[in-house]
């Protein structure tokens, strides 16, 4: 089959690799009808996420049809249209019965190697390196779904591959990202970064009862997207400084809660500072450049909650825990526990609460994924989403 | 999720010299004691009732030489005793040298042969005293002692019941080739070993409370002397079961061997901590995590050389669902 492999820093192209099989009992293989490239595959992509291998196949963001099921698989059947969650769950353990599937404790064959580096094994992940697991990825034909019985949701209604896709991830991601803020009426919700997870997050946050939700983003095509198809107020950071923009449009009171869908690659607007973290980066000093993580922090409302949507693979420097501590700040996070958000979501859909697929902006064939990576990186033609058709 | 601790004891050195000299003290003094006159004929000195006495005199020091070496966890003062006495005996057989010997072709091989005594003694002794460690060239073995824990979310009897069925222990301990129930508690354990080399023993069940705890150790005559036991232990708040691994064993090779299986990734630690979290999988989820990465599922020395995570062809898959390949 075609495959999109990770074959070095900035480096992927579209490849022959033998067609996945059925290793377990609880396995299904999907044949992708569509797949998505994700910010956080940008993270892969400029090489900051460790325990990349050449040939992986990338690509969390994925549906498609089942061709095959294991004998443990009894809940979905050869022809089934399903939408399959990022993080790789068993259903089973003590994470899974509480909700937490991507702290899965068992879906995660590298369990000891992400113990090293996180304290304590995450789940498995699609095309998300080997420390969540080394699992091949979605962005080609075929995927092996672990644990098929208790992940992909079926998809039945008449709606359109790019409605429901962004159910493996994104939606779900910024959806998580607004709930952890535990909103309430009149709350003011300002969400840093305008990418898919950000235009969720802002969506989201509307859905769950937010009073006013305030955009921060530089790109002026993603700020009006945040403002026309998610309705925030925004903020163009390169243009305004951020803090007096939020005392001014919050009465000097400043954003009950934050929302971080930005992550560790994020920018700064004064030149100086921005080469002093990409140089501490670049040099593997610090793995996270955070400065939408600083700036949230210092300004959420005393008593707030700073909710981190973003990816963040290590280690930050300059963490105001003094702002957080004497402020009694929470701090809420977590890779998204998809599953237990796929149905809810898909009947918001269904009802036409909203209609996910505003974000997309690019449609590819799946040869031409290398292209789709660097316009995304480079924010050029103004993409926001690439959605690949295999 | 797993907690691991390990403690690693030197142990007692075997101390292969020192036992060896103190075998020649008994089989030295007991003759010297019972039949001086014969001694004194073999070595070609006077005999008389003087030199009987001297010799049973030196027989009884070279016995409780001998006593005090085996009797010893560290066997260095008794050593030294032995080389004083051999000092003893070499100043004697020279007296009887210079005075009227018999033979003095027989006094002088008995001088002969304290004199090596006396070389081996001193050998001995200096190599113990420098830090009481064995040389590095004679590798001991070490004991090893693991402790890990898992939470499992089933109830203690079930738990109880998979760990009881020692014949399902290779489904989840990766080193493990075969466990075969022999009866009566007993068991024939087959291992792979470092570098491919199996190892084979015989254990028994030492301790059996159902729904609480096992306890096994190896029969005499296993070349990897080792001991187990599993608890299980309610975990609270509805989450299962605490099991509870504690692991004691020989590591043939002794630290030198540890840490070639260190490097190879077969280290006890490692391997402790992978089979718990297989065992986890198995009982929870009902079969291993596989990834195209790490075919074979949590394995720590894949780890160390993942495979690039994208589907492997038709012949390396048969090699692993054979439970091979694992390159």
């Amino acid at each position: 089959m075609r495959a999109t492999v990770w074959s070095g820093r900035n480096k992927v192209q579209v490849e022959n690799v033998p067609d996945p099989k059925i290793l377990n009992e609880r396995d299904a293989i999907v044949k992708i009808s569509s797949t998505a490239i994700c910010g956080s595959d940008l993270h892969l992509y400029d090489g900051y996420i460790p325990a990349m291998r050449k040939g992986d196949i990338l690509g969390h963001e994925f549906m498609g049809e089942i061709v095959e099921t294991g004998r443990g698989v009894s809940n979905l059947k050869v022809g089934d249209r399903v939408v399959v969650p990022f993080p790789i769950a068993c259903g089973h353990c003590n994470a899974c019965a509480r909700g937490l599937f991507s702290v899965c404790e068992n879906s995660n064959p590298n369990a000891s190697m992400a113990e090293k580096m996180f304290g304590d094994a995450t789940s498995g992940i699609f095309g998300y390196s080997h420390l969540t697991g080394g699992y091949a990825g979605g962005q080609a034909e075929y995927a092996r779904v672990p644990f098929a019985d208790v992940g992909p949701i079926k998809v039945d209604s008449g709606l359109e591959d790019e409605q429901v896709l962004f159910l493996s991830d994104v939606f779900p991601t910024g959806w998580m990202g607004a709930e952890m803020c535990n909103i309430q009426p009149g709350d003011v919700i300002a969400v840093w970064g305008c990418g898919p997870v950000g235009q969720f997050a802002i969506a989201s946050a509307y859905l769950l009862g937010a009073e006013r939700v305030i955009a921060i983003d530089r790109f002026e095509y993603r700020l009006k997207m945040a403002r026309e198809k998610a309705g925030a107020e925004t903020i163009n950071y390169e243009q305004q400084p951020v803090r007096e923009a939020l005392r001014e449009m919050t009465g000097g009171r400043g954003p009950d809660h934050c929302i971080d869908s930005v992550g560790m690659e994020a920018h700064h607007h004064n030149p100086g500072m921005y080469a002093y973290d990409r140089v501490k980066q670049a040099t593997r000093m610090e793995s996270e450049r955070g400065y939408a993580l600083r700036e949230a922090i210092l300004n959420c409302r005393s008593g707030g909650t700073v909710s981190i949507a973003g990816v963040y693979g290590g280690f930050m420097d300059k963490f105001p825990i003094g702002a957080v501590m004497n402020r009694s700040l929470t701090i809420k996070t977590g890779q998204c526990h998809v599953q237990r958000y796929l149905r809810p979501l898909l009947e918001r859909i269904e009802n036409g609460d909203i209609d996910p697929s505003f974000i997309v902006t690019h449609r590819m064939s799946l040869d031409e994924a290398p292209n789709g990576y660097e316009t995304f990186k480079h924010k050029q033609d103004e993409c926001v989403k690439v959605v690949l058709k295999p | 999720m797993t907690a691991i601790s390990k403690t690693t004891n030197g142990g007692p050195p075997r101390e292969n010299l020192a036992k060896g000299l103190g075998i020649f003290s008994f089989a030295l003094g007991i003759p010297q004691i019972l039949a001086p006159g014969r001694v004194n004929r073999l070595i070609g000195v006077r005999d008389d009732a003087t030199t009987r006495m001297v010799m049973r005199a030196v027989g009884a020091r070279e016995i409780t030489a001998g006593v005090g070496i085996f009797s010893q966890r560290r066997p260095t003062a008794w050593l030294w005793a032995r080389v004083a006495g051999d000092t003893m005996d070499l100043a004697l057989l020279g007296a009887a040298l210079r005075g009227k010997s018999r033979h003095p072709g027989r006094t002088l091989a008995a001088t002969g042969a304290v004199a090596g005594a006396f070389a081996a003694d001193l050998v001995d002794g200096l190599k113990l005293s420098r830090g009481e460690a064995p040389a590095a060239d004679q590798p001991q073995p070490s004991s090893m002692h693991l402790k890990a824990a898992t939470t499992v979310r089933r109830d203690r009897d079930e738990l109880y019941a998979f760990w009881r069925d020692f014949e399902r222990f290779p489904t989840f301990m990766a080193h493990l080739a075969e466990v075969t129930s022999t009866g009566s508690g007993r068991s024939h354990w087959n291992a792979k070993g470092p570098l491919g080399m199996n190892v084979e023993w015989d254990a028994e069940i030492t301790e059996d409370v159902p729904g609480e705890r096992i306890a096994w150790r190896s029969l005499e005559g296993a070349r990897v002397d080792n001991s187990g036991s599993v608890r299980f232990v309610e975990a609270p708040g509805d989450q299962g079961t605490e099991v509870h691994i504690e692991l004691r064993y020989d590591i043939p090779g002794g630290s030198v061997g540890s840490l070639l299986a260190k490097l190879l990734g077969e280290e006890p630690a490692m391997q402790i901590k992978d089979d718990l979290r297989r065992f986890k999988q198995i009982v929870e989820a009902g079969e291993i995590a596989r990834s195209d990465g790490a075919p074979e599922g949590q394995l720590n020395k894949r780890q160390l050389k993942p495979r690039p995570a994208h589907p492997l062809p038709d012949d390396k898959l048969a090699a692993v669902a054979n439970g091979g390949g694992t390159s």
